[in-house]
């Protein structure tokens, strides 16, 4: 690239307690340029723009700009406003417009004083016309952005960052919420931006367009950048092996014969508004001493399929069996009695009530039995006796059984969820995420003790982002795209890799 | 520059703290006003004490004020503490009375053993079906408990003065709009001789020691608890979350029915439509002030009570306004509210971003 630099990152580093999002990640981004940042989920994309942007402060690392002469000049770290000032515009995933003010209006707030007495309208619209005239991205600016489509808003966002001069535009999944026409249309915009000298950096999981419509293509995993390339070199089979990884197995999986199915969907529907909760005919069987792992690129309605099967959602059409038996009405009450285990993906949302005590918490879905109450009261002994086998047997450490779960750590927290699932012996154990946010040793706990319930009899099913968390676990791999699970024979990264972008393998 | 972060764990001699300094802050800042009336501040403080711990019967009068507050605190209390926002109270204090003089004042001629436990079952099933219909409408179609609690307490206001026009209006009353007393073997006992402090007081204690007794001990506080804490984890636990708020609508609204039936059962002895100074408000005051805690509740109304009682007297025997008690207590409530934040945050000097 003969461009000249504009942006760069200097071996940038952020920890959020034990878990490294970014370990020492450096990156270069040159005039007119279009880099496509690419990893798995958890991959530290969004926390590395976040450090461009000013959300926030790298522990370590440095991030410099160039002036049209080439001057290098330092970004003040973790403030948003010295990103504003220095030309940097971020359209978050989650768009950040107020629904009630129209379009232009939107695109000027925050640029204007915030006390004026009055507004140079005319101005404003005439700025903002000439730059959609420029870049092609349109948007009807007397609307009200809630009555807009999500595509319009998205172009009412890049807008506001133009409009507020940004020299380089960082796009954060910017094609998650568009149909393909959106996408494309978008892209060409992207295209017009660049060739008027904007630098553009975006995050996607799609290696299509990142082949389609990218310069340049860096990869990151756990944290680190492996890989970087001029996209017109790269070929997609090497960047999909670039973002899975190739690391061994971690846990051993001795060989076992499947018993008996103990959960079948069969054409499970779930109408859903956008792809991140809507099933399309899912069906699928989990026996006796296996597990069976889900594949995919996050939203693809991995949620919807969790929900369902911790009855937290009733399917459209379709039915659930556990053990042979269909449940009439899933519900959270009927999948626990039929022994499903669950281990939910957001621990702190679903798994615990953080203001109750932890003793509290492990015996949350057990309230109606005999032991744990008597006539409608709580026996304490036996919840208390419960918590100190468990917390001793599962090593939850923390302040204490009875101090307020959400005071421990999210390893603990996780243990604490795997204590209360495992000790009932389930049938069936849904692990929708296990390890997501954990340290190494966590989540090899959590592997280790999902294979043990599979020695023990129990189903396991799955659900993970982390494709070699799949490869080493799972005794079958069934990949969620868009709704649809398909089973995948192969044990090949790569090809796995392209059945989870949708693209026939 | 100075940020706000939560604490990860407020300490616990802060959450105790908090609203016992915001009364004393509250009562404190009651100086302002009252210099502004232009009374002596020293002698308007010792007026407020006498007429509360002057004689045993202006004791007595403090605990009559607190009863109906004890009542409405753990409605609220027990309402909140599930995160269903039940400011209906007064409405369903309205209901428990109504229901207390339509069957004690004459309906039913039977011997006290009957009569009064029959007012006050009935009061308390009368509030509560005034809670039903706010928590059936947020379980079934998601509306806000808020507006309509809040609306329906106007709602059952203007019923009863039709009531107290129509149906329920004393043919002796001499053309006033109260209702016919309650008969005499239909009243609740007073407590000490010639004074009006009523069993309703000993009801409102035994209410709020089972309510504490039941929150902590109870499989159906571990729910309740449950359901406000995270009612997301409280359904993926297979607690019924729905049944779950519409049990304590339901004994949320009962116990602000029988504030009612406590106030024209066990002191009025009738009904007129101006029967609660807001009792039902105070409660939430009550309950806030009280951490939503039903031995809390207990404390906060008798300090609430002996603020309205001791008022009333300081502005008798000095003729200021009593306008000061209502001060105070809005006034505690929001020093509770302020407080509270701080119990829950704290300010920090944000480092200086290195350049």
């Amino acid at each position: 690239m003969t461009a000249p630099l504009v942006l760069s990152l200097k071996a940038l580093s952020k920890r959020f307690g034990s878990v490294i999002a970014n370990d020492a990640v450096s990156l270069d981004l040159h005039r007119g340029e279009v880099l496509a940042l690419l990893g798995e989920n958890g991959a530290g994309k969004t926390t590395l723009m976040n450090m461009l942007f000013g959300h926030y402060m790298p522990d370590s690392g440095g991030i410099d700009l160039y002036d049209a002469a080439g001057n290098a000049h330092p970004l003040t770290l973790g403030h948003p406003q010295a990103a504003l000032a220095a030309g940097i515009g971020m359209v978050h995933q989650h768009f950040a417009l107020a629904e009630n003010l129209t379009a232009l209006d939107n695109i000027a707030l925050g640029s204007e004083p915030l006390l004026s007495l009055r507004r140079d309208r005319a101005r404003t619209r005439a700025k903002v016309e000439s730059i959609m005239q420029r870049s092609g991205l349109t948007a009807p600016l007397d609307t009200p952005v809630g009555r807009l489509s999500v595509g319009e808003r998205q172009r009412v966002e890049i807008l506001k960052a133009l409009y507020r001069d940004a020299r380089i535009l960082v796009l954060d999944e910017p094609t998650a919420v568009l149909t393909p026409q959106e996408a494309d249309s978008l892209f060409h915009s992207i295209g017009a931006m660049t060739r008027d000298g904007l630098s553009v950096i975006f995050i996607s999981h799609k290696l299509r367009e990142v082949l389609a419509f990218s310069h340049r293509i860096a990869v990151l995993r756990h944290g680190v950048k492996v890989g970087e390339m001029a996209t017109a070199e790269a070929d997609d089979r090497a960047i999909a092996r670039m973002m899975v990884g190739a690391d061994t197995p971690t846990t051993p999986r001795e060989p076992m014969q499947p018993g008996a199915p103990v959960l079948h969907l069969d054409k499970v529907t779930l109408t859903g508004t956008s792809a991140r909760d809507r099933l399309q005919d899912v069906t699928l069987t989990v026996h006796a001493h296996e597990v069976l792992g889900i594949a995919g690129v996050s939203g693809n309605g991995q949620s919807a399929l969790a929900g369902v099967i911790s009855g937290l959602r009733a399917p459209d059409r379709g039915t659930i069996s556990v053990a042979g038996t269909p449940i009439a009405h899933p519900d959270p009450r009927a999948m626990i009695r039929a022994g499903i285990g669950r281990i939910p993906e957001d621990r702190h949302h679903d798994g615990i009530v953080g203001a109750m005590s932890v003793a509290e918490n492990m015996v949350i879905e057990r309230l109606d039995e005999p032991g744990i109450q008597t006539n409608g009261l709580l026996n304490r002994e036996a919840i208390a006796e419960n918590a100190r086998t468990l917390s001793k047997s599962y090593d939850v450490r923390g302040p204490g059984i009875d101090a307020a779960a959400r005071l421990l750590s999210g390893g603990n927290i996780q243990k604490l969820i795997l204590a209360r699932v495992f000790e009932q012996d389930p049938n069936l154990i849904l692990a929708n995420q296990p390890t997501r946010g954990l340290d190494m040793g966590a989540a090899a706990e959590v592997g280790r003790r999902l294979l043990e319930a599979r020695k023990r009899g129990a189903g396991v099913l799955l659900i993970s982002e982390d494709l070699d968390e799949i490869l080493s676990l799972a005794d079958r791999i069934m990949v969620i795209h868009d709704g649809h699970l398909t089973e995948v024979t192969t044990r090949d990264r790569e090809q796995i890799g392209l059945a989870m972008t949708g693209e026939p393998a | 520059m100075i940020r706000i972060e939560p604490r990860p764990a407020p300490p616990r001699l802060l959450t105790l703290g908090v609203p016992v300094l915001a009364a004393l802050i509250a009562l404190a800042l009651a100086a302002l006003p009252l210099a502004f009336a232009g009374a002596d501040i020293a002698t308007a403080y010792g007026e407020m004490f006498k007429g509360v711990f002057g004689s045993l019967f202006a004791f007595s009068e403090m605990l009559t004020r607190a009863t109906p507050l004890i009542f409405t605190g753990l409605a609220a209390a027990l309402a909140f503490r599930a995160r269903l926002w039940n400011i209906g109270a007064e409405g369903q204090l309205y209901l428990g009375a109504m229901a207390a003089v339509a069957i004690g004042a004459g309906a039913i001629d039977a011997p006290a053993i009957i009569l009064i436990p029959l007012i006050v079952i009935l009061g308390a099933a009368a509030g509560a079906a005034g809670m039903a219909v706010p928590a059936l409408l947020k379980t079934r179609f998601g509306a806000d408990e808020v507006v309509t609690t809040l609306l329906l307490n106007f709602v059952i206001l203007i019923f009863v003065q039709m009531m107290l026009e129509g149906p329920l209006k004393d043919p002796m009353g001499l053309g006033w709009p109260q209702s016919s007393p309650i008969l005499d073997q239909g009243m609740l006992p007073t407590l000490i001789d010639r004074m009006r402090v009523h069993a309703g007081l000993i009801l409102a204690l035994i209410a709020a020691g089972i309510a504490q007794f039941m929150l902590a001990r109870s499989v159906w506080g571990f729910r309740l608890r449950a359901v406000g804490e995270n009612a997301a984890a409280a359904c993926h636990a297979g607690i019924r979350v729905n049944r779950t708020l519409i049990g304590v609508a339901l004994i949320s609204g009962a116990l602000a029915g029988l504030a009612g039936v406590g106030e024209v059962a066990g002191l009025k002895g009738y009904l007129t439509a101006d029967l609660s100074p807001g009792f039902g408000y105070t409660g939430i005051v009550v309950a806030m002030l009280a951490g939503l805690s039903p031995v809390g509740v207990v404390i906060a109304a008798l300090f609430i009570a002996s603020v309205f009682v001791g008022a009333d007297s300081m502005s008798r025997a000095m003729g200021v306004s009593s306008y000061l008690a209502d001060l105070v207590v809005s006034m505690s409530l929001l020093c509770v509210l302020i407080g509270g934040f701080f119990a829950r945050y704290r300010l920090v000097r944000a480092a200086k971003a290195p350049a």
